[in-house]
């Protein structure tokens, strides 16, 4: 066997669904807690934080809306690598990976959106405005909800998996578009202040708590993920133990 | 509205959203175990824990 043989082998090992559930079980506790503490310490430092000499207390909202922003992105960038994994691999965990992922990608998303708008009635005087990054954030909303509803929709899980890992790499084409549009078009949204080139612009009383809450967040979404793919296991696992009960039953009979 | 009452809405919406996402999720997990526990107790097994078996 060679070694690239080999790794893979390892890889296809690990990536075994009975052996990702006892995993699981072990990391998900631990996962879980640093979330939640890592979020504890984040909005202790951001309600700390002094207020933004121009926005005044509404930039407390950031300490959600961006982590929110990022992470409708990270969970979107997951889930296209999960498709690769679905049609290179046609590995099962893969497909279960995107389609647990989707709820939980639409609901931040979501959030991202209410937040923003939310955050928008006061600074900019309106609660929406259809510029390039909220009219591209709106369509990564839509996608995810075209995701879920293509996963849910055949009975053939091969079928679906293959249609749902299609749908969201040609969705992936979105995700560069979301991050640059802010330079690429003028938009009413501000460009980026934290992942730019020449490092961020916000002060540091206010970056850290930011980043804490991100990591937070990204736990979370972590956790989350990985107890609706344990449950999207067990689904797969409900639905093939019932045909087979139903097929010895009618064995039986005859 | 005031500048308090904009990020109080914002906080209410996240908390609820997240606290509904992950009941939700525990829901969906332990009626699935359920299910499962259910098919193992009545002597049901998938052809791959047949292998394991013998």
């Amino acid at each position: 066997m060679t070694d690239t043989a080999k790794k893979s082998s390892g890889i296809m090992a690990f990536a075994n669904p009975t052996r990702f559930i006892s995993l699981s079980d072990a990391l998900l506790p631990w996962l879980v807690g640093s979330a939640l503490l890592l979020l504890a310490v984040g909005f202790y430092m951001a309600f700390a934080a002094p207020e933004d000499y121009q926005q005044g207390i509404t930039v407390r909202i950031m300490y959600i809306h961006v982590p929110f922003a990022w992470l409708s992105m990270f969970c979107y960038t997951l889930m296209s690598l999960s498709a690769l994994g679905t049609l290179i691999w046609k590995h099962p965990l893969a497909d279960v990976s995107l389609k647990s992922a989707a709820p939980i990608g639409a609901t931040f998303t979501a959030l991202a959106l209410i937040t923003g708008s939310i955050w928008g009635k006061p600074m900019w005087g309106t609660w929406w405005v259809w510029d390039a990054r909220l009219t591209s954030v709106f369509v990564l909303f839509l996608m995810y909800l075209g995701i879920i509803a293509l996963t849910r929709a055949l009975d053939d899980q091969g079928r679906s998996a293959r249609a749902a890992a299609i749908l969201t790499l040609v969705g992936f084409i979105n995700i560069p578009i979301i991050k640059f549009s802010v330079d690429w078009w003028n938009t009413l949204h501000q460009p980026a202040s934290v992942l730019r080139l020449d490092g961020p612009t916000i002060h540091p009383s206010m970056l850290w708590p930011l980043l804490i809450c991100a990591i937070g967040f990204t736990l979370l979404f972590s956790s989350l993920h990985i107890m609706a793919m344990r449950t999207e296991i067990w689904r797969r696992r409900v639905s093939t133990m019932r045909r087979l009960s139903a097929r010895r039953a009618e064995g039986a009979a005859q | 509205m005031s500048h308090f009452a904009y990020v109080t809405a914002a906080y209410a919406i996240t908390v609820l959203a997240l606290v509904g996402l992950a009941g939700w999720i525990l829901v969906d997990q332990s009626s699935q175990k359920r299910a499962l526990d259910d098919l193992e107790r009545r002597g049901v097994r998938r052809r791959s824990e047949n292998r394991e078996a013998s």
